[in-house]
């Protein structure tokens, strides 16, 4: 077993294993927990395939950033209590035909995935030798040169979506003027 | 030896596992979160296919996808403080009166 296959199959099995906790755990802090588990050892990945930039970059964005969002938003709302248990009277009849079709649907993405996994385990294409550069220098000057104008579009696409998160929550004691919030 | 199909049916794995999330969790909480797992699927396969051609185009992508997914969350998040505001629940199947 050469260490490919360990730096490979190791972190793989963490991730799958987080992914399958992340979406059967009942308590929605847990299955946050794990899905940090699971970007974790994506970033792992990451390092395995020369990304070292985007493997920081998910660490920071996804665990630092996105996760804690979760957190903050799953601990703000406090769901836990709030959402009963599949079972409970009052939700039958309600996905009725809807949930073998789910189940169909899933059997078939299982199947190309099988499919996927047998037929194409065989042709064995290895990765090249050769290593691009990776480094926040190389990647720096993909990113700012071929891909500028696609960078700019995201950095439209985080002010709107900043702007959009402040109006959506935005209350309405928020929208008085300034020096009329002792009065109330 | 560990080749660029292996990376693909890892995150084809991981995207049915988020898929599967996203239809039986009625929590809309874990849905992005299963939305998230399936984002970080697909960015996997650009990084490996970047590495299996040598070139960083699919880094790139992967890098882009992330501020997409960041800014899904944020608005995603933003809406279902929203709707918990107006209907102190955040249970999909409860989220009908657009039907009605």
């Amino acid at each position: 077993m050469t260490i490919d296959v360990i730096v490979f199959f190791i972190p793989a099995a963490i991730a799958v294993l987080a992914a399958m906790a992340t979406v059967t755990s009942r308590n929605a802090v847990h299955a946050a927990l794990f899905l940090v588990i699971n970007c974790s050892a994506i970033a792992v990945l990451y390092l395995v395939l020369n990304a070292p930039f985007l493997a920081l970059a998910q660490v920071a964005v996804f665990v630092g950033a996105i996760m804690v969002l979760f957190l903050f938003v799953i601990v703000l709302l406090d769901t836990n209590r709030r959402t009963p248990p599949s079972g409970t009277p009052g939700r039958k009849g309600k996905l009725d035909w809807q949930s073998p079709v789910a189940v169909l649907l899933a059997w078939v993405l299982l199947a190309e995935w099988s499919y996927l996994l047998l037929e194409r385990l065989q042709r064995k294409p290895e990765f090249p030798q050769a290593l691009a550069d990776s480094s926040p220098r190389g990647f720096g000057e993909a990113l700012f040169g071929r891909y500028l104008l696609p960078f700019e579009v995201t950095s439209v696409i985080l002010l709107a979506a900043m702007i959009g998160a402040i109006v959506l929550t935005l209350t309405k004691t928020a929208r008085r003027p300034f020096g009329k919030e002792k009065d109330q | 030896m560990i080749t660029v199909t292996h990376y693909v049916s890892l995150s084809a794995a991981m995207f049915i596992i988020g898929a599967v999330g996203v239809l039986i969790r009625r929590n809309a909480i874990l849905m992005f979160m299963s939305v998230e797992l399936m984002l970080n699927a697909a960015n996997l396969v650009f990084v490996a296919f970047a590495r299996h051609h040598d070139h960083l185009d699919g880094q790139v992508i992967a890098f882009l996808v992330m501020t997409v997914c960041t800014a899904q969350a944020a608005v995603g998040l933003a809406l279902i403080v929203t709707v918990f505001k107006t209907r102190r629940d955040v249970d999909i199947d409860e989220i009908n009166s657009m039907k009605e």
